[in-house]
């Protein structure tokens, strides 16, 4: 374990969590940040999961990451910072497998733009997601 | 010219590589490069109409000219999240 990442858009194969996410968000200017967790749920349809196996295109992925905080920053001019990270590799349930994480000076805009980013995130970025069940596997898109 | 292909989530596994070095004449497009990379390994006809193109990091149609040392990226359905 070296030095706490602080890159804005990464994607890592180590454990992720949002605390560690929003302190690359760290300005005196902060009046709020909302944070975006997403989570490894243990049934999906119906059908038990015993873990997911994310892979990505991490090159593609982090600018795809960036571009989308351009792009909410071009919408509410009131954000200030994004942060976005997203672990890859085998995840149980219960881990975090993303972390979204925006900050601004007052609170109006942080709930409609968290809600941009992980939607923008599942449409763009080149992250993929196979589903491993007790009795099979697939991938899984959207 | 020579290209490198990367790929990812289900025709990845399909084929069993994670990249392939391909030839190809000069001036073909990205979309030329998927039909033959299909002609050529028949695992991954079940994604080609999904998959979509990307080269050196960037979403392309497939009428986009590749150039000798591109990185091409066949990406199958995202599902990030």
């Amino acid at each position: 374990m070296g030095e706490p990442s602080k890159k804005l858009f990464e994607i890592t194969s180590e454990e992720v969590s949002a605390d560690q996410v929003i302190a690359r968000l760290a300005d005196s200017g902060m009046g709020a940040v909302i944070a975006f967790i997403g989570v490894v749920r243990g049934v999906t349809a119906g059908r038990k999961v015993r873990y997911l196996q994310y892979e990505a295109y991490p090159e593609m992925a982090e600018e795809a990451l960036e571009q989308i905080a351009d792009e909410i920053r071009v919408r509410w001019k009131t954000i200030e910072k994004v942060a976005i990270v997203h672990r890859v590799g085998r995840l149980e349930i219960g881990e975090t497998s993303v972390v979204i994480a925006l900050s601004a000076g007052h609170r109006e805009e942080v709930f409609d733009a968290a809600r941009y980013a992980i939607d923008r995130l599942k449409e763009i970025a080149p992250i993929w997601k196979k589903e491993v069940w007790t009795d099979g596997a697939e991938w899984k898109s959207g | 010219m020579k290209v490198k292909v990367k790929l990812f989530g289900a025709p990845r596994e399909a084929l069993g590589r994670r990249e392939i070095e391909q030839t190809l004449p000069e001036g073909s497009t990205a979309g030329a490069l998927l039909d033959l990379l299909v002609e050529a390994h028949p695992a991954l006809r079940p994604y080609s109409s999904l998959i979509k193109l990307a080269v050196n990091r960037k979403y392309v149609p497939a009428q986009t000219r590749l150039h000798e040392g591109d990185e091409v990226a066949l990406i199958p359905p995202v599902g990030g999240g």
